[in-house]
């Protein structure tokens, strides 16, 4: 987190923040990347960050959460460090996707660093059953290798990228 | 059975699988030539010849000619745009994320003849939020182009001008549908336009716009190489070329394969350097043919020998190559099931602004949900088909009408439809015996 607190872009995002507003012939097209970034930085879309975004754009704040609620990926309540985005879609489905998901939802579900959420084809379905965790693919998953793999990124082994996939440029 | 691949839009990245993604990696494998070709040539001939005469379509599911698609542009009115739709969400396809993550040279270089073709400046690529990869190797790639001059100010020293910017999503497959993706780059919720006027009239900011397809541009500077005419000498009748299939489920061998339009479902499900076959050596019982949105095809002689022809699948089965992905379901799999995880999936994709679509996607999935697992009322296939009717009227003898604005509403109805078509005797006993144990996943591969 930042040292001016959530939903409030930190320096070096604020002049990001600009460059990408500048990117576009209307501003109101950077709210989407303008999410991201907030999200990158907090760990989850604020209302504070919306009503930065809002200024930024030229928008209001309602106009900003209208756009935003639209998308699964802003997640506009905290949701810890890691989002464990798990397939269920048909080539995960039969390949033991759904076990994966129950049994990573019932390891953490007490655990308020690890998110793990149902989500539809990410695209890897070759090597299936799938998942992402902050938004970089594991593959060829069952059950306990894909706990194994959380565990990891909880205790370093494996680096995280942002809430938001990181790195937004 | 000895089809093979034949790779054009693949070559690099399969050819250098240690640097394909990189300038060095990617001017060494000749990246960029075609470009520097493409800019000595007259812009609109580029189109008018090149492109025509390669027949190329559309690879993100309509198959539309994207030559044809060009002509479209409303004349004389500038600023124009290419929106990339790099968006692909459409279950089991996994072609435009290996193209991005492994040769964003390729899209890179197939963007810059496009935009210099229809005299476009300002290049957006919509990029699906989950490819954090994708994104990086694609940022890369655009600042290392610029730097060698491919994009910017004055290409090569062509007088051309190009910027592109990488505009990530965040998890709405109906950003895919090309109106919806303009909204959702105007920084509004991802709910496709009532067409016309198209895109290529009013699209991004009311102004003229191309939306095309990561494969169908990362071909481009194949078709430049080579001259459209030689191109169109690949494939069969109207599906020109080679197409990227992305191949899953049991097969032994998923993967993307690169193959030239004109084999048949089963080279590409059963060669042994493509599909290999099921891993369980059972025999197949059904397949989709062109990503989640298209009616499912059968394991009989009569569609595993018809050909990858665009034009050829539609007329005769009603189904579509779509996207490029074919699913593969051996005989311990229930459809119903697969029908029930598909309408699933677009009862929760549904923008929600038309009520055939909103309500009608999520009966569908509750409805199939109960006869798939093993809870089918005796009416259950009636009442599918009178709401799968208000969604697609005539769904069941297509051609059919859509009742909604895009066609995700008519998607939803595919899986219902094939069920009629092929396993309606299996689905009829799964609504009349009562509730019975069906295993939820049938049969594990291996
Ligand atoms: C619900 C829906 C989702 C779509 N998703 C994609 C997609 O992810 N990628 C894509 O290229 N086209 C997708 N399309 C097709 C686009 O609307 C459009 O036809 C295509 O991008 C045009 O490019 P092309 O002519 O090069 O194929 C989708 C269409 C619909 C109706
Ligand atoms: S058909 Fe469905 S997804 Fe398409 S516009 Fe209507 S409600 Fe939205
Ligand atoms: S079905 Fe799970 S990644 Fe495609």
């Amino acid at each position: 987190m930042n040292a001016s607190g959530p939903g409030h872009f930190n320096a070096a995002n604020l002049v990001r923040a600009h460059e990408i507003v500048a990117q576009y012939p209307k501003p109101k097209s950077a709210i989407l990347p303008l999410a991201h970034l907030a999200q990158d930085q907090d760990g989850w879309l604020s209302p504070d960050a919306m009503r930065e975004i809002a200024q930024l754009v030229g928008e209001t704040p309602a106009e900003v959460l209208g756009t935003c609620s639209f998308y699964t990926m802003f997640k506009r309540t905290p949701c810890g460090k890691y989002v464990v985005s798990v397939c269920t879609n048909v080539t995960c489905l039969i390949l033991g996707g759904p076990e994966i998901l129950e049994h990573l939802e019932e390891r953490y579900a007490d655990d308020g660093d690890v998110h793990v959420e149902e989500v539809e084809c990410l695209a890897a379905c070759d090597n299936a059953p799938s998942m992402q965790v902050n938004y970089e693919f594991h593959e060829h998953l069952n059950p306990e290798v894909a706990a194994a793999i959380v565990d990891d990124y909880k205790s370093g082994v494996l680096t995280a990228r942002g809430v938001s996939g990181g790195r937004t440029r | 059975m000895t089809a093979t691949e034949t790779r054009l839009v693949t070559a690099r990245l399969r050819e250098r699988p240690e640097d394909s993604w990189t300038m060095d990696g990617a001017l060494a494998s000749g990246a960029y030539e075609s470009l520097k070709q493409a800019l000595g040539m007259a812009p609109e001939s580029i189109g008018k010849e090149q492109v025509a005469a390669s027949g190329l379509r559309g690879r993100g599911g309509a198959g539309f000619p994207a030559a044809t698609k060009w002509s479209f542009l409303a004349p004389d009115s500038f600023p124009r745009y290419l929106v990339v739709n790099a968006d692909e969400g459409e279950p089991s396809t996994f072609k435009d994320r290996m193209l991005i993550e492994l040769d964003p040279h390729a899209l890179v270089e197939g963007i810059a003849i496009a935009a210099f073709a229809v005299s476009c400046h300002l290049a957006f690529i919509y990029l699906r939020g989950e490819f954090a990869l994708g994104y990086e190797r694609l940022t890369d790639a655009i600042r290392d182009a610029k730097a060698k001059g491919f994009l910017g100010a004055n290409i090569q020293g062509s007088g051309f001008d190009l910027e592109i910017v990488v505009h990530r999503g965040a998890g709405a497959y109906i950003c895919g549908e090309e109106s919806a993706l303009i909204e959702s780059l105007e920084g509004e919720r991802g709910m496709p336009r009532i067409k016309p006027p198209f895109p290529a009239v009013a699209g991004l900011y009311a102004k003229p716009t191309v939306v095309n397809n990561v494969e169908t541009l990362a071909t481009l500077p194949h078709i430049i190489a080579m001259g459209g005419e030689r191109y169109a000498e690949l494939g069969v009748n109207k599906s020109t070329g080679t197409r990227i299939f992305s191949l899953s489920g049991h097969v032994k061998r998923p993967g993307n394969y690169e193959v030239e339009l004109g084999i048949t479902f089963r080279d590409l499900i059963f060669s042994p350097e493509l599909g290999g076959g099921t891993p369980s050596g059972r025999p197949v019982k059904f397949f989709i043919p062109g990503g989640a949105s298209s009616q499912w095809l059968t394991g009989s002689d009569e569609h595993l020998d018809a050909p990858l022809d665009m034009d050829f699948v539609q007329q005769t089965f009603g189904v579509m190559l779509g996207s490029g992905a074919v699913m593969v379901y051996d005989d311990t799999v229930n459809p119903a099931l697969i029908a029930w995880r598909l309408a699933k999936f677009f009862a929760h994709e549904s923008c929600g602004k038309c009520t055939p679509c909103r309500e009608g996607a999520g009966w569908i999935e509750k409805v199939l949900y109960r006869i798939s697992h093993g809870e089918g009322r005796p009416n259950d296939l009636d009442l599918l088909f009178s709401v799968g009717n208000s969604i697609s009227p005539g769904v069941l003898n297509a051609p059919f009408t859509q009742t909604t604005i895009c066609p995700l509403g008519p998607s939803a109805v595919s899986g219902v439809a094939s069920l009629h078509k092929y396993f309606r005797e299996e689905v009829i006993a799964m609504c009349s015996n009562g509730p019975r144990a069906i295993p939820v996943t049938a049969g594990a591969m291996q």
